[in-house]
């Protein structure tokens, strides 16, 4: 007896991947184990943590609370696609400059989270940015180098901005 | 900047030439100290890591395991044979199938002569202890499969009686956890006179405190693959312990420690969670040996918070002898230590921990304590962040405050009227602990200052007055803990299983880099980087020359892990010394080179010289030319390496002070945190990033456990707080920015002068709420809140004080 297997489709990272799953396939084990990008991680599996954070047609969700197959025809960034190739993205590089980060498991979740915060207000108060991150959870940190992180990234975006114009 | 290598520039060198690699700008100053962006970031914010979970291995099966869902019962059947037909199913096993080699899972710290270490089947056979004991297990070509197959076994139970409280599970005729009964030890300490201490004194104050049952909550999941390979095993793990366990699994399994490898990859944290030698860890290598097949397990979130061990569950009755004027006497106390269904790897040992702490920074006569480990139908406990410590703490620091509070005194008085001054280093405690260095007056001094003490004082005072319903409340902790786990001996005097040293090699390769391999298993502290900084500056070499490799026994085959604060103060000090090691040889090859007396060379800056000459040779080029070995003194081997340990011979005690202010809202009993000072004193920072990142982190979980987090069950023994719904930690809008300095007092145990960090914050932070929010309710009558301190619970102290007091306040 097999499970019937769907043909989908997703952009993943700017790539076209296509592959078969079950109709029960959670998105983050299609992506972790079927299409192998292990940087999305799964850290409670109903939806609080936010350690499986994706964007989905540019918008932050939670991955273990989809299905593969709904996210067929979609566009989907995960960390894997936050660099632009060997330049890390400003949120990226302000994690790693204000020490938002320890063990690094909830880290690709907050940094697809705040990549759409921040794509969304590029210049959030302090009220903001405690609002943006509340959906993602961090047992290392203590949060306020991820919140000292969210406004370097938001500054650094800026100045590059700034230096396009 | 070193070039790269390359065949003909090897052959120019080992022909003559003039330099390989080049030692580190001294014009750049010294690493150490030097807030250094970590060197693990680059893969972690890329997504380019190595989580056990991540491991995909060629006909590799995965595991689910049925649990029990009675906290307490007779197994009586179970089958399988159902689960086998399903689809995608390869295998499936009861206890009872694995009753002949499954062993016992181990306890490494039998306490005492009276303790009982029940026999702890990683699968039960014939009796559950606790909701979530595995019973049966099914091995599938994928996870989702191995789960429906659970649907499909059948096990019956017997249900007994549930023994959940600690108090009920001592008195007689309680239901019985284990034939040999429900305490699981007892453990008794003294140090002076306890009775000529409380004898007439003056003030005798009694507390009962509870420490709530937490659970740790790593964000990264536990995970197993166990891969047959070759003549034996390779075990992957989420383990914070890979050397104690491959020792450990060995034993327990029968599989000879030579033809067992382990790996921690990448693990996402572990609060002690980790350090822990599991039910799926054995059964991991024991399916992968029956099968011959690679096989995985993950748990699940709400799998973990079930069976996972958990953290604290004590309560304390601790009393305090005190002079009129707040000096302290001595102190009592008496703890009842929930150990859960079994004892697992260091869990009677977690409350022996604290054990020493009780006197904290203060001077008394007398001191004793007692201790009775219970066994209940509960997951079993062990160590968690800080590891009864900061249950020592926070009784402690509950106690002061009562005292000072019982006296009309400023708390921070009597503690300045108790502690040890600065002047009496090193101190010998009523707890028989030698406290080499501290100095509490200027972290006082300093957390005072930045909290803006009597301003929050005169502001407390007007809301007092004007009966504001939402009133201030000012807590102070003034802690110290014993970690960098620590002096062999010690641990032998107290039946600890094992010893506390720390192993390092530090290997130059051909071309100068440098190999750094240490038996410490970082999970989230930067090991890599603060290693490479003690190493750059050790050797004279550039930082980005060091690489740091650790947590896979094939590559690092000593060492005791991390946990207990103790990998920079004793991993790190071990570091130092094999580079101490490396650069007594590369001096003598040195000598030998330059036609020098050993003694007449002088090492500087990545430099060995001839003293009072421009002759020198670079560590480079001394690697290079032991490598090629063309020109070595008798009898030097040609490697330029070194193996070391270090044993400290103390314990290293950091201290601080931390304050807190809350304001407490009387009508609805919320409790917000408004400010939070922290001064620790960790003495040498080696790199102030990670030290601040790992304060930071551990008042949050701290403040997790005051207000927030607490393991839930309900009359059945059913853990209630399974999800991280339900189980709460921290978010980001829970908690303020925290104010952080730092004073520093070098440790005199250790060269580098550093103190354990990891667990200072988790210590200090508690008590310090606790304190804020029972001050802000203490007109109104409150002298103490349970934990965690929920709007609910400050409500319900409130209206039984009101109720006490006939509602006049």
């Amino acid at each position: 007896m097999g499970e019937a297997a769907h043909e989908i489709a997703l952009t993943v990272n700017g790539v076209l991947r296509r592959t078969r799953v079950p109709g029960r396939r959670l998105l983050s084990d299609c992506l972790r184990h079927d299409l192998g990008l292990t940087g999305t991680h799964v850290g409670c599996e109903h939806g609080v943590c936010g350690c499986c954070t994706v964007l989905l047609d540019g918008e932050p969700v939670r991955s273990c609370l989809m299905f593969a197959v709904t996210a067929d025809g979609h566009e989907i960034t995960t960390v894997e696609g936050l660099a632009d190739g060997a330049r890390m993205s400003p949120v990226q590089r302000a994690f790693a400059e204000c020490h938002g980060l320890q063990c690094g498991f909830c880290t690709p979740g907050f940094l697809c989270t705040v990549t759409a915060l921040l794509r969304e207000n590029p210049a959030p108060s302090g009220e903001e940015v405690l609002e943006g991150l509340s959906g993602n959870l961090c047992r290392c940190t203590g949060y306020q180098n991820i919140v000292r992180a969210v406004h370097r990234a938001a500054e650094i975006m800026a100045e590059e901005r700034a230096e396009e114009a | 900047m070193t070039e790269q290598l390359d065949a003909g520039l090897v052959a120019r060198r080992i022909a003559g030439s003039d330099q390989v690699g080049e030692p580190r700008d001294p014009a750049e100053g010294r690493e150490v100290g030097r807030a250094r962006r970590r060197r693990e970031d680059a893969r972690l914010i890329t997504g380019r890591t190595r989580w056990t979970d991540n491991i995909q291995l060629p006909g590799m099966l995965h595991v689910a395991f049925l649990r029990s869902p009675m906290a307490h019962a007779r197994l009586t059947r179970v089958d399988v044979s159902a689960a086998l037909a399903m689809p995608g199913v390869v295998a499936a096993f009861s206890g009872r199938d694995f009753a002949g080699e499954q062993g016992s899972l181990p306890c490494a710290w039998p306490v005492s002569e009276d303790v009982v270490i029940p026999d702890h089947p990683p699968m039960a056979v014939d009796r559950v202890r606790y909701v979530g004991e595995a019973v049966a297990c099914v091995v599938a070509t994928d996870r989702y499969r191995a789960a429906d197959a659970l649907e499909a076994i059948e096990a019956d139970y017997e249900p007994l009686e549930a023994v959940l409280d600690m108090t009920e599970a001592l008195s007689d005729g309680a239901p019985a956890v284990h034939e040999a009964g429900n305490q699981a030890f007892t453990w008794r300490f003294s140090g002076g006179d306890a009775d000529a201490a409380f004898h007439d004194a003056p003030v005798v104050l009694d507390r009962t405190y509870v420490q709530q049952r937490l659970i740790p909550t790593a964000m990264e999941p536990r995970a197993v693959v166990a891969v047959p390979e070759g003549e034996g095993f390779t075990l992957y793990s989420a383990t914070q312990i890979p050397h104690i366990l491959r020792v450990m699994l060995a034993l327990t399994t029968g599989i000879p420690e030579h033809l067992l490898r382990v790996v921690a990859p990448d693990v996402g944290g572990g609060f002690g969670s980790k350090l822990q030698v599991t039910a799926e860890e054995v059964l991991g290598l024991l399916l992968a040996r029956r099968l011959g097949r690679p096989v995985k397990w993950t748990e699940s979130r709400s799998e973990g918070n079930l069976t996972a061990h958990h953290g604290r569950d004590q309560i304390q009755r601790i009393s305090v002898a005190a002079e009129r004027d707040g000096r302290i006497r001595g102190v009592r106390v008496d703890l009842l230590a929930d150990m859960g269904a079994y004892l697992m790897l260091v869990t009677p040992g977690v409350p022996l921990l604290g054990a020493f702490m009780y006197s904290g920074v203060y001077k008394m006569d007398a001191y004793d304590f007692t201790c009775t480990g219970v066994f209940t139908t509960k997951v079993p406990t062990d160590a968690y962040r800080g590891a009864g410590r900061p249950e020592a703490t926070f009784a402690i620091e509950r106690a002061v405050d009562e005292l000072a509070a019982e006296l009309g005194l400023d708390p921070v008085e009597v503690r300045r009227r108790n502690w040890i001054s600065r002047e009496e280093f090193p101190y010998t405690t009523v707890a028989g602990l030698t406290y080499d260095s501290g100095d509490y007056e200027a972290a006082t001094e300093r957390a005072l200052a930045l909290f803006g003490y009597d301003e929050l004082r005169a502001e407390q005072a007007d809301r007092r007055e004007r009966r504001d319903p939402v009133q201030l409340g000012i807590g102070v902790s003034t802690y110290t803990e014993m970690c960098g786990l620590a002096p062999s001996r010690v641990l032998g005097s107290l039946s600890y299983g094992a010893g506390g040293w720390e192993h390092a090699a530090v290997r130059l390769l051909p071309t100068g880099k440098v190999e750094v391999v240490t038996g410490t298993s970082p999970h989230g502290q930067g090991h890599e980087t603060s290693w490479s900084q003690i190493t750059a500056d050790a050797l004279g070499v550039p930082f980005e020359d060091v690489s740091v490799l650790h947590g896979d026994t094939a590559v690092s085959p000593r060492g005791m892990d991390t946990y207990g604060s103790r990998s920079l103060v004793v991993g790190g000090v071990a570091v130092l010394a094999a580079c101490e090691k490396v650069k007594e040889k590369a001096k003598r090859l040195a000598a030998h080179l330059l036609e020098a007396a050993d003694d007449d060379v002088e090492f500087a800056d990545g430099t060995f010289r001839v003293r009072g000459t421009d002759q020198g040779r670079t560590i480079q080029e001394l690697a290079l030319a032991a490598f090629a070995a063309h020109d070595l003194p008798d009898g030097f081997e040609p490697r330029l390496d070194a193996d070391a340990t270090f044993d400290p011979e103390n314990f290293s005690f950091p201290h601080g002070t931390h304050l807190c202010a809350v304001e407490a809202d009387t009508e609805t009993g919320r409790v917000a945190i408004r400010s939070y000072v922290a001064v620790d004193d960790v003495g040498r920072v080696v790199n102030p990033l990670i030290v601040e990142g790992q304060v930071r982190g551990g008042i949050a979980q701290g403040i997790g456990q005051a207000l927030f987090e607490e393991a839930v069950h309900d009359t059945g023994g059913n853990l209630l707080t399974t999800t991280m719904a339900d189980y709460l930690i921290p978010s980001a809008a829970d908690l303020p920015d925290f104010v952080t300095d730092r004073t520093e007092t070098p440790a005199t145990s250790n060269p580098l002068g550093v103190k354990g960090v990891g667990e200072a914050g988790t210590i200090a932070a508690t008590p310090a709420v606790v304190n804020a929010v029972v001050d802000a309710l203490r007109p109104h009558g409150v002298r103490d809140v349970p934990m965690p301190c929920t709007p609910e619970r400050v409500w319900r102290a409130l209206a039984r004080s009101r109720a006490n007091d006939g509602g006049t306040r």
